[in-house]
């Protein structure tokens, strides 16, 4: 009898999950099939399912209204850009915290975290403000910059805890083994925090690549990404569900592709058994 | 060469200081082991000479060279850690050539002297694996692979066989102590374990609260403990202290009969009192006696053939010829 009611809870553990998971996706994969609706049964009552005439006109006419191709590489500046400068600063501060920790270490890191619980909003008019005497508005630097700021803490903090799961008796013997402090780096730190370093860039690639508020508020024309080329659907001659739709299904894609190919690099050599 | 002087050597860490100004010479090619109870700042003072952690005060000589502000890549020390802190990234073959490489040795004499520790240490079979592949037992001879190629002056070793089972610590332990007798070189080894120190050593250093209680060969301190700790420290069992009326008939403070002195006897004897738990080992007995009036359990170590059952009255006789006596303020009299 145990057997059959561990059978049965697995069933329903497995219903559960995958009902969450579906859910979570639901959003995605009805904005993914409306793209290729027409209008009028993107809108549809009751809602069309699976059986619709299947078309590909929406992402034409996306594609001849508006330059995606711009979008997309401004996209990709601004979220890699971002992502490199982040890690750049952050590695050396995460490193001095984890590995040479101070009185102070903690309350540093709560304090970096705090500013993320700030609305955003609060911050936006001396920043837009900044931004025109400096001349930053609208410019792919500019967004950088903030981009970089905004998700620092988050960078700093999760290399500061994949540090913090390497060993120090480790590096010490690096040391005792005649290594300096750029051979210590090079070629023992490094390689066994690749895998949380990997992670940590490519989340913060995400969170930039779907940061709105930022690029929506600081841009015009010349460094909008693909938040902007979605939001410049959405209203202004009423709702076209459909193309909006194949705007969001062509914005995502590259991030969702990116996603699922680098999950499988992530999982892989996060756990190893050196230190007992 | 290794010969490590510590010369008025302190360690404090904020205010509280670890180890008060100490002094200490290791001659070249000794095997010194550091042994007390945990906390007693021996681990502290293996990473001092080592360089992983700064002295406070004082100076470390290795080989007469001053080398107190000598970073802990350029002391020529190698050490072997509790944890055995392989690279977990790199195969055997590469944890051990690891520090030749940092040296810039030329790649034909790294293949040639790691091939060698692998064969010394047995681990040809495993040399492409990873740490996560091995046993701990192999994972501990990397670790000692990659201490000996570099041919250091000294080697340090922090308490490297307590992640072990038993069996294996007692077959590391010999391996070790060959090791020593091959190489000559200085080792300098950190345990909490009694039986490893004198097993071990050439050299014991007893530490208690960052002091040296007493400095000596295993069978000076067991012969001729200097004070109560050390007395009560070294040996297994521990020595049995007996304090007042009996331990004034040896004009002693506190007099201490280790318990392999003591003749145990169902007739005739100086003490009597009662077995409780008896612990059969086959080549011996350890019998715990009560009753003594002299201390709670008087331990005895006797013949694996005797026998007393739980409640049986006893007779026990200490040898005087190796009776140890300390005065008041526990020091060793005579």
């Amino acid at each position: 009898m145990a057997r059959a009611v561990t059978t049965n809870r697995k069933i329903l553990n497995t219903a559960v999950a995958w009902s969450i998971g579906l859910l979570i996706f639901f959003p995605i994969l009805w904005t993914i099939l409306t793209s290729f609706k027409t209008e009028a049964q993107a809108i549809n009552d009751p809602p069309i399912f699976l059986f619709f005439d299947w078309t590909l006109e929406n992402y034409a006419v996306v594609q001849e209204r508006s330059n995606y191709m711009k979008f997309l590489w401004n996209s990709v500046i601004i979220a890699g850009g971002s992502t490199v400068l982040g890690l750049i600063i952050a590695v050396p501060a995460a490193w001095s915290m984890a590995f040479v920790p101070s009185r102070r270490t903690k309350d540093i890191l709560l304090w970096m975290l705090s500013t993320k619980m700030l609305p955003a909003v609060g911050v936006l008019y001396p920043i837009y403000l900044g931004f025109i005497k400096l001349g930053l508005l609208d410019s792919r630097f500019g967004l950088v910059i903030v981009l970089m700021l905004i998700n620092l803490p988050i960078i700093v903090w999760m290399l500061y805890t994949y540090f913090r799961e390497i060993p120090g008796e480790i590096l010490e013997a690096a040391r005792m083994d005649g290594a300096s402090l750029r051979e210590e780096i090079l070629y023992v730190l490094t390689p066994m925090a690749i895998p949380g370093i990997a992670s940590t860039l490519l989340l913060n690639f995400i969170l930039a690549w779907n940061e709105a508020f930022w690029t929506l508020n600081l841009t015009a024309v010349n460094a909008a990404p693909l938040t902007a080329f979605i939001a410049s659907y959405s209203s202004p001659e009423g709702l076209f569900y459909a193309k909006l739709s194949a705007a969001s299904t062509m914005a995502i894609a590259p991030i969702l592709i990116l996603g699922w190919f680098s999950q499988k690099q992530l999982v892989r050599g996060l756990t190893f058994g050196a230190v007992k | 060469m290794g010969r490590i002087t510590l010369n008025k050597v302190t360690k404090s860490f904020g205010e509280t200081q670890v180890i008060p100004p100490l002094d200490l010479t290791i001659e070249d090619g000794e095997f010194t082991v550091f042994v007390g109870p945990s906390g007693c700042g021996k681990s502290t003072l293996l990473r001092l000479i080592a360089g992983l952690e700064d002295i406070t005060s004082g100076q470390i000589d290795i080989d007469g060279v001053d080398a107190t502000a000598v970073p802990p890549a350029k002391r020529g020390l190698a050490m072997v850690f509790q944890s055995y802190a392989l690279y977990p990234h790199m195969s055997v073959r590469k944890n051990i050539a690891f520090p030749l490489r940092m040296a810039k040795m030329d790649q034909a004499e790294i293949d040639r002297r790691v091939d060698n520790a692998a064969s010394v240490l047995n681990l040809a079979d495993y040399i492409d694996r990873r740490p996560g592949q091995l046993s701990g037992g192999q994972r501990q001879r990397v670790a000692i692979g990659r201490a000996i190629v570099r041919e250091p002056a000294a080697f340090l070793f922090d308490e490297p066989l307590s992640n072990l089972d038993a069996a294996l610590r007692v077959g590391m332990r010999l391996e070790i102590s060959e090791l020593h007798k091959r190489l000559e070189t200085t080792m300098i080894y950190v345990t909490h374990d009694q039986v490893e120190a004198m097993t071990m050593a050439d050299k014991i250093v007893v530490l208690r609260a960052g002091f040296i209680e007493q400095v000596g060969s295993p069978l000076e301190l067991y012969k001729s403990p200097r004070n109560l700790f050390v007395a009560g420290f070294i040996g297994s069992p521990k020595m049995n202290f007996v304090e007042g009326a009996e331990a004034a008939k040896y004009d002693a403070h506190t007099i201490g009969v280790r318990p392999e002195h003591i003749a145990i006897s169902a007739t005739e004897g100086v003490w009597k009192g009662r077995v409780g738990v008896s612990e059969h080992l086959g080549s011996d007995t350890f019998f715990h006696v009560h009753d003594t009036g002299l201390a709670e359990t008087i331990t005895v170590r006797a013949d694996g053939e005797v026998s007393f059952r739980h409640g049986d009255t006893v007779f026990l006789t200490p040898r005087e010829d190796v009776l140890h006596r300390f005065g008041a303020d526990g020091l060793r009299i005579g």
